[in-house]
């Protein structure tokens, strides 16, 4: 009889030590890496993801040390164009891609659907491998010596010019891409084909229809990263000229083809988050979301927007002054939904049953700090506008404000929300609240004074800077340093929990949504019995009077 | 250790006929499932394709002196034989898929043995053409023939060819990899007229690899041919 | 200026007046956008917080009407600032037909500018108050990119191409200048200074450093030096086509295709010619890749750009 993982505590509770669930099924190293369940796969994403956050982390901590005085004293330039250039390669493609698909993702969407597993739950476990792969590649890239090109890789610079491991880093790049590709075409089969009797579309949780609008996105973006990061490759190795215009290439055919998915790539990284406020949103407010179908198509509609607006990257690159126009009056067009997002979330508060549970409050942290991003992206595709804060550090504070004011924070928030039905325990939630003040006042304090640093001129990517620029830089390293606090106490309360976590329920949080009518932790085919289909968000009965006008 | 849990379902007949995997309802939920799942997949490839595809439209339109001579050292006979066999593969692999439904075993093998065996010359057919490159020096990273002012465009053309060529043949590689596998569980019974699932999706696969060839040769070996 | 903490960057050209207030507005927008969510969030989040475990608000399902009047209006303000920013663009792409033009060079690490009276200056560039220039621009490596904050103006340099940069300085004074392209090690010290200078200062700043030969003196004698007027004559029997007033005219090509002769076309012409032949010549021209570098190119332009359409005694030299 194999020792059991959760120890008698001074609580015991009888059915939590006889109860089998996907996480006692099986013990053993080989029932892991061998598994082909969705839950126990989302975990093994969670583990190599918090790795690589944790990376990436640790070369923003050096990044913003340096960045305290205005000379290049504490790593020579060599070393800092390598720590930024990581920095981004890591937390791009090896965290913020995959993490809520690939932990939320693929934990939560058979069971929204009431599926007992995903479409293909082997591809699943080979794209948990692929991943791996990758970014060990990546990883000894980063060990031997790193890569200094900066995460978008221009030519000829990368081509042509870079002596560091741009081959191997590339490598470590495509492979991963499959992954990517492997979990958006599980889930876009399994919620078209595996939704439990009576779950028409409109009555799928949002959390499902941001990660449908997710996944084609993945599909359809990441085979050509895929192929021109390939030919970067084979203009290195063989000197084609594809992109290096010494040898008669055009570096703007680079550009075009990286940005192409590099742009819907941000929306790949932000659309499952937005997918999790709504389910927070609703929740904590115990009420059904407002403007559900508004809410639903804006994310297709992001998605399929997101595709047309790359050379909004390019606007003082050399392309021509049309182009530039066409490209920014659709990035303006892409602003206008994830803009109706914000409101309806709000809406769906006004008259609420509001709980401060931490999960609420990342939500509010999110829609607050997604709204300063996205408005900032509109000033970015203001032409104008653009010419002077192109490449300075007002991209940077736009692009961290969604992605670790928004994205981050909608990742922590759901991994808070969705965390007693994954491992059956409760975290403290008083130091819970706690590290989320901390993250976002760490949060602000570090990338605030960035937007104020790029319209000053200061550029990015910079070892180097003008003393005028000191304070500021001063003030947003302070934050970055409370904001790594803020990050660390919830690895330590998550783990924590796992074993001395008071036992939760299987809905701790009286919530709507399939995943919430079976025992946390779930049963490897995650329902006890078939579980019951209604309307989404159904927190209340009601009337004919109460359905939509208009 | 087994990967799935195999129960059997409502279709199932005998020893080795798969039956519906357990995370599905019905064996119909799981064709469907897994022929989505197949188109689904084949739009990446268009992606991943097209990509490549893009950098050929920019560079043609940029060279088209050097496109075309660089064509012009491409064997049109040795191309239009590959496309004849892939063309009579994909002919050969229509008719397995209909064996299968047929529940014809025999036949369905024959034919996929014929799809492989036409798949394999294809194979040799563009070994010899790579061979004839590397005699001819016109091998991207190896001392490069002298064509003129047109070097360099040749040069782009040329690496455009074996890019292209070799990515297709890679994926004939896994194709033909496919249908061995599905010759050796066709052999043992393992399809029957209800259950061929793997023998047409495969089918799907192999006629994409055959359209993106179809492709490939007027755009490689018909530059400027009259 | 070099002096410590500011909020707000100098004004020192006159886009950068127009660039502030077009800032000032998507600030204004984005300050009351950002205001109202934040006030609504904390207001609701207060008033209808949760005070009895068994309360159960009313489902509102939403409102057509409400939905609209959140998409137009965000709409509405987006379209006047992509308006009001493509004005701007399109002034900053349409440098004035008197700018006085200085060519430029970018390579790892460091900023050539020559002016066109001869001076070259490294990582420095001195400019008269009130007079537009217009920079033309090439690397010599990598993309690299000029950005003068005060300004408000910044334009990628590319290798193998020509870029246009323009501005009028309104404030005298030294601005910064910066790279803001990664270009590899020493990219945060590829940066310099521009010093704008009251018109008679600057008329003694000329003529107090030493002139080296003006890039139309140097472009003149490469024409000859490299035999490019053997074949370029003004006689219709030439071999190659004349090249008085070609620059900014409409070239028909022998393809059928009608382009216009910038900057780029030029160079194109110098380096690769064979890619774009003049109606009614033969693609004899040999290539003088390797033979130029990116400064003589730029001189050669400059050369190509100043003579006119009759032929001169000089060509002939």
């Amino acid at each position: 009889m194999p020792t059991k993982i959760f120890h008698t505590t001074s609580r015991p509770q009888p059915e939590q030590m006889t109860r089998e669930h996907y996480l006692n099924v099986d013990y053993g190293i080989k029932s892991w890496l061998l598994t082909t369940d969705h839950k126990r796969i989302a975990l093994l994403y969670l583990a190599t993801i918090t790795a690589f956050f944790a990376l990436g982390g640790i070369f923003a901590v050096v990044i913003r040390l340096e960045l305290m005085t205005p000379s290049g004293d504490l790593v020579q330039s060599e070393t800092y164009n390598k720590l930024f250039t990581m920095h981004g390669i890591v937390m791009i493609f090896f965290f913020l891609i995959p993490s809520i698909p690939a932990t939320l993702g693929n934990f939560l969407v058979p069971m929204m659907i009431g599926a007992r597993d995903l479409a293909f739950p082997r591809l699943n476990l080979a794209s948990w491998y692929i991943f791996v792969i990758g970014g060990s590649l990546t990883f000894t890239a980063v060990v031997v010596g790193g890569v200094d090109t900066g995460w978008t890789f221009y030519t000829p610079y990368s081509s042509s010019y870079a002596n560091t491991h741009v081959i191997l880093t590339a490598t470590g790049i495509f492979i991963t891409g499959f992954s990517s590709i492997l979990t958006g075409l599980n889930f876009i089969i399994t919620i078209h084909k595996m939704r439990a009797p009576g779950l028409r579309w409109f009555r799928l949780p949002l959390f499902i229809w941001a990660h449908y609008a997710t996944s084609l996105i993945m599909v359809l973006g990441t085979p050509v990263i895929a192929i021109t990061i390939a030919m970067v490759g084979l203009e290195r190795l063989f000197r084609v000229g594809i992109f290096d215009p010494a040898l008669g290439g055009d570096p703007l055919l680079f550009q075009h083809l990286f940005w192409f998915y590099s742009h819907p790539a941000v929306y790949i990284m932000i659309l499952p988050g937005m997918g999790v406020i709504s389910e927070l949103v609703t929740c904590f407010s115990r009420k059904r979301i407002y403007g559900y179908p508004f809410i639903a198509f804006s994310s297709l509609a992001i998605a399929v927007l997101g595709f047309l607006v790359w050379g909004h990257h390019m606007f003082v690159a050399g392309q021509s002054v049309y182009a530039a126009m066409i490209f920014s009056v659709l990035s303006m067009l892409v602003a206008i939904p994830s803009a109706v997002k914000v409101f309806n979330w709000t809406a769906t508060l006004y008259k609420g049953s509001i709980s401060y549970d931490t999960p609420m409050l990342y939500a509010f942290g999110f829609i607050g700090l997604f709204t300063i991003g996205g408005l900032t992206g509109v000033f970015l595709a203001t032409l104008g506008i653009d010419v002077h804060v192109h490449d300075t550090y007002f991209v940077v504070a736009h692009f961290h404000y969604i992605m670790v004011g928004g994205m981050i924070m909608a990742y922590m928030g759901g991994l808070h929300f969705w965390w007693p039905k994954i491992t059956g325990r409760m975290y403290s939630e008083g130091w819970a609240k706690l590290a989320a003040l901390i993250i976002f006042v760490g949060f602000n304090l570090t990338f605030f004074p960035q937007f104020l640093l790029g319209y000053l001129g200061m550029p990015r990517r910079y070892h180097f800077y003008p003393e005028e620029f000191q304070v500021l830089n001063v003030m947003s390293s302070a934050g970055a340093s409370v904001l790594g606090v803020g990050y660390l106490i919830p690895m330590i309360y998550f783990i924590w929990s796992m074993r001395y976590g008071k036992p939760a329920g299987p809905n701790p949080w009286g919530a709507k949504g399939l995943e919430w009518q079976t025992p946390s932790p779930p049963p490897t085919d995650n329902f006890t019995k078939p579980p019951v289909v209604e309307e989404a968000y159904a927190y209340a009965p009601h009337t004919q009077e109460d359905r939509p006008r208009g | 250790m087994r990967l799935t849990h195999r129960r059997t379902g409502p279709v199932a007949e005998q020893k080795n006929i798969a039956a519906v995997a357990h995370h599905f309802d019905t064996a119909e939920q799981q064709r469907e499932a897994s022929t989505l799942g197949m188109w689904a997949f084949l739009v990446t490839e268009i992606m991943m394709f097209g990509g490549l595809f893009t950098g050929y439209v920019v560079y043609r339109n940029l060279y088209p002196d050097g496109f075309a001579a660089g064509s012009h050292h491409l064997d049109i006979t040795l191309g239009g034989i590959n496309t004849m066999a892939l063309i009579a593969s994909s002919l050969t692999m229509a008719m397995a898929v209909r064996a299968a439904q047929l529940g014809k075993r025999k036949t369905l093998v024959l034919f996929l043995l014929c799809t492989i065996a036409l798949g394999l010359f294809f194979l040799g057919i563009k070994a010899v053409e790579y061979s004839h490159k590397y005699h001819e020096q016109l091998v991207p990273g190896l001392p490069f023939a002298d064509e003129g002012t047109l070097t360099q465009q040749v040069y782009v053309f040329i690496s455009f060819y074996f890019v292209l060529t070799g990515l297709h043949a890679f994926h004939m590689v896994i194709g033909i990899g496919l249908l061995t596998w599905l010759t050796v569980k066709g052999w043992r019974g393992g399809f029957s007229k209800e259950y061929f699932t793997p023998v047409e999706l495969s089918g799907l696969y192999w006629h994409f690899v055959d359209i993106v060839w179809i492709f490939l040769y007027p755009l490689l070996y018909l530059i400027g041919r009259h | 200026m070099d002096e410590g903490f500011k909020l707000f960057p100098d004004q020192a050209s006159t886009m950068a007046r127009e660039v502030d207030w077009l800032f000032y507005f998507a600030l204004a927008v984005g300050v009351f956008f950002s205001a109202l969510i934040f006030l609504l969030v904390l207001y609701f989040a207060v008033k209808y917080r949760r005070r009895s475990d068994d309360e159960q608000p009313k489902p509102i399902f939403g409102d057509v009407r409400l939905e609209a009047l959140w998409t137009v209006i965000p709409l509405g303000l987006t379209m006047v600032m992509f308006g009001w920013g493509t004005g701007i663009f399109f002034k900053v792409n349409r440098p004035p037909a008197n700018a006085m033009e200085i060519n430029v060079v970018a390579k790892q690490w460091m900023w050539k500018f020559q002016h066109p009276t001869g001076q070259r200056e490294i990582n420095e560039l001195h400019v008269p108050l009130g007079q537009p220039i217009k920079l033309t621009m090439t690397s010599e490596d990598v993309i690299h990119s000029l950005y003068v904050p005060a300004f408000r103006i910044k334009n990628d340099v590319l290798p193998s191409r020509c870029t246009t940069l323009w501005f009028e300085a309104t404030k005298p004074g030294k601005y910064h200048l910066f790279c803001a392209e990664y270009c590899g090690t020493k990219h945060s010290q590829m940066g310099g200074w521009i010093y704008v200078m009251e018109a008679t200062q600057y008329q003694q700043w000329l003529a107090g450093g030493a002139a080296d030969e003006t890039p139309v003196e140097k472009g003149q004698r490469l024409f000859t030096q490299l035999g490019c007027a053997t074949c370029h004559q003004a006689n219709p029997t030439a071999r190659g086509p004349s090249l008085h007033g070609v620059f900014g005219q409409q070239v028909k090509l022998k393809t059928g295709q009608t382009i216009v002769a910038d900057e780029n076309y030029l160079r194109e012409s110098i380096v690769n010619p064979s890619v774009k032949i003049t109606a009614g010549y033969e693609p004899i021209m040999p290539t003088f890749k390797g033979l130029v570098n990116e400064e003589q190119l730029l001189d050669l332009i400059s050369y190509l750009k100043s003579i006119g359409a009759a032929p001169s005694k000089e060509d002939k030299k």
